[in-house]
């Protein structure tokens, strides 16, 4: 649905987006991951057409920027970081506005209306000023601007930044709901939004794209060959402990961790291949000890986010 | 069809807003000051006066009125937001432009009370009056153009305000200031003045020269607008 090639953005002299690849399907929600200033902005930018590209094409559905770009703005639905309104304007005249240059008939747009007000929650604040309304208010009726069309494709920058924990759950919720039909891109730096929203994850870092894979298969991937298993016992030594697993198959290295109340705690770590589980259970079941932690720790997207973008 | 969109709203923004009323009341209270201040002194039942001020006038206020057509678009971040939508740059420039226009237009309607009061007490000549009044539009359209250029080089309306206001004061004063052009340039210099093919209009004589140089300005004040914001992305 969306191809982009070789993409390239100068500011001046900084190159803030250096020549990336990438194409999404329809139906599918990709998140594009990075630190500030990697260049995510920029990327949604220029598919939205808010920029040219410096080099490089964009293709939306089989058009192309720069040609078609009325064509393209009007399949996408946009909303910009912190969602950017006209604070004077109220929210029902702002919407009016809006459903008016996106080519929305004058009798279709009452039912239109009902049907944005509905999902995006904005009952009760129609007839106010739009400068008046809190952060997450806005972002709501950012969202419905960006949905008025019902376009195939909604490209959300940032789209819970500076909400509170409850309004992010809302945004999300309403993100997840519009995904199951149509394509949708958001920048986020939060991770665990990507891990609860996205099939697929984009990591851009100083303008490249670092890892481009599924949700799942990019937790898998940098987990790769280790896995780490975690054992805290009571009424052991750790010489022990040690003694009685370090011969299991399979493990490559064994590492003591510090636990509270005299337990014994130890990283078991071992190759990706075999699970280690049941032989080091069956072991430490023979003796009498107490088993009070046994679990395989998830290598989680912070990791791999940190693995992937950390200064060389 | 977009362009009326975004026109309406523009001039939904001036008069819901206090800017449409607090311009339109600065102009009428400063021309109508200077205007009748000296008008029953003259004791001649013309408009006269009241045009030869409008060049200057227009270069203060015309720039108010345009100063945040662009600039408060881009310094909120609003501007992202309307780029995004399916209309082009024609479209939002045109737009902004009419609303412009049009807001100066409404400015000029209560003048009409001047000609109309003034022909109780005398014979008013209606020619220069009708030819005034098209002057005074070609003028303000002029410098709404050269005002929304500036509006869209910064997002700061204070300085659209100033640059605007040069340029328009410039292109006002400029034939009043030919003894500082050596002679043989002075006709050249004197082509560029506002002021000359604005008076030329009010005295009731349209030459396609005049309407042409105001076309000219327009046309160039918007195409530098374009040039300005194509160059932004």
């Amino acid at each position: 649905m969306i191809h982009v090639e070789n993409l390239t953005k100068y500011y001046g002299e900084f190159c803030a987006v250096k020549g990336i690849n990438f194409s999404v399907d329809r139906g599918e929600i990709v998140g594009l991951l990075g630190p500030n200033g990697a260049g995510k902005t920029t990327t949604l930018r220029m598919l939205t057409g808010y920029l040219l590209p410096t080099d490089g094409t964009i293709s939306v559905k089989g058009y192309t920027m720069p040609d078609d770009i009325v064509a393209i703005k009007g399949m996408i639905g946009y909303l910009p970081e912190s969602a950017p309104l006209y604070n004077e304007m109220l929210v029902y005249d702002y919407l009016d506005y809006v459903a008016g240059i996106k080519g929305i008939e004058r009798d279709r747009r009452q039912s239109h209306f009902e049907k944005l007000v509905a999902t995006c929650g904005l009952q009760g604040i129609m007839h106010l000023q739009i400068g008046e309304l809190s952060k997450g208010l806005k972002q709501r009726v950012g969202l419905a601007h960006a949905m008025m069309n019902d376009p195939e494709i909604l490209i959300l920058d940032e789209p819970t930044s500076g909400l509170d924990p409850n309004q992010i759950t809302d945004i999300r919720g309403i993100i997840t709901e519009i995904g199951t039909e149509k394509t949708v891109i958001l920048s986020t730096h939060i991770l665990s939004e990507v891990e609860a929203t996205c099939d697929r994850i984009i990591i851009i870092n100083e303008g490249n794209i670092v890892a481009d894979k599924p949700t799942a298969a990019l937790k898998q991937s940098v987990s790769g060959d280790r896995r780490d298993t975690i054992i805290t016992v009571r009424n052991a030594g750790y010489d022990d402990v040690e003694a009685a697993v370090k011969d299991i198959d399979g493990i490559t290295a064994l590492e003591r961790l510090n636990a509270p109340d005299g337990d014994i705690s130890l990283r078991v770590a071992s190759t990706g291949e075999m699970d280690i589980r049941p032989a080091l259970y069956g072991r430490i079941k023979s003796h009498d000890w107490i088993l009070m932690e046994f679990y395989q720790e998830q290598k989680t997207l912070e990791t791999i986010f940190r693995e992937l973008t950390k200064e060389m | 069809m977009q362009v009326m969109r975004i026109l309406r709203k523009e001039l939904q923004d001036y008069f819901v807003s206090p800017i449409a009323y607090i311009v339109i009341s600065i102009f009428l209270l400063v021309t109508g000051w200077f205007f009748f201040s000296t008008f029953f002194i003259f004791g001649q039942a013309s408009l006269r006066n009241f045009f030869s001020l409008l060049p200057i006038v227009f270069s203060f206020i015309v720039p108010a009125v345009t100063m945040r057509l662009f600039a408060e678009e881009i310094k909120v971040g609003s501007y992202e937001i309307i780029l995004t939508m399916p209309v082009t740059f024609r479209d939002i420039i045109l737009g902004k432009f009419f609303a412009g226009v049009t807001l100066i237009a409404a400015m000029l309607v209560p003048t009409l009370a001047y000609p109309v009061s003034i022909s109780f007490i005398g014979t008013v000549d209606w020619g220069p009056v009708a030819g005034g009044y098209m002057g005074a539009l070609f003028l303000g359209a002029a410098f709404a153009a050269v005002g929304i250029w500036a509006s869209s080089v910064t997002r700061n309306q204070i300085v659209a305000f100033i640059v605007g206001t040069v340029i328009c004061f410039a292109l006002a004063l400029i034939d009043k200031m030919l003894i500082f052009f050596p002679r043989g340039i002075v006709n050249f210099i004197a082509f560029f003045g506002a002021d000359y093919h604005f008076q030329n209009i009010a005295k009731g004589v349209v030459d396609s020269r005049d309407v042409l140089y105001f076309l000219s300005v327009m046309f160039i004040g918007l195409y530098a607008t374009y040039m300005t914001l194509h160059s932004r992305n």
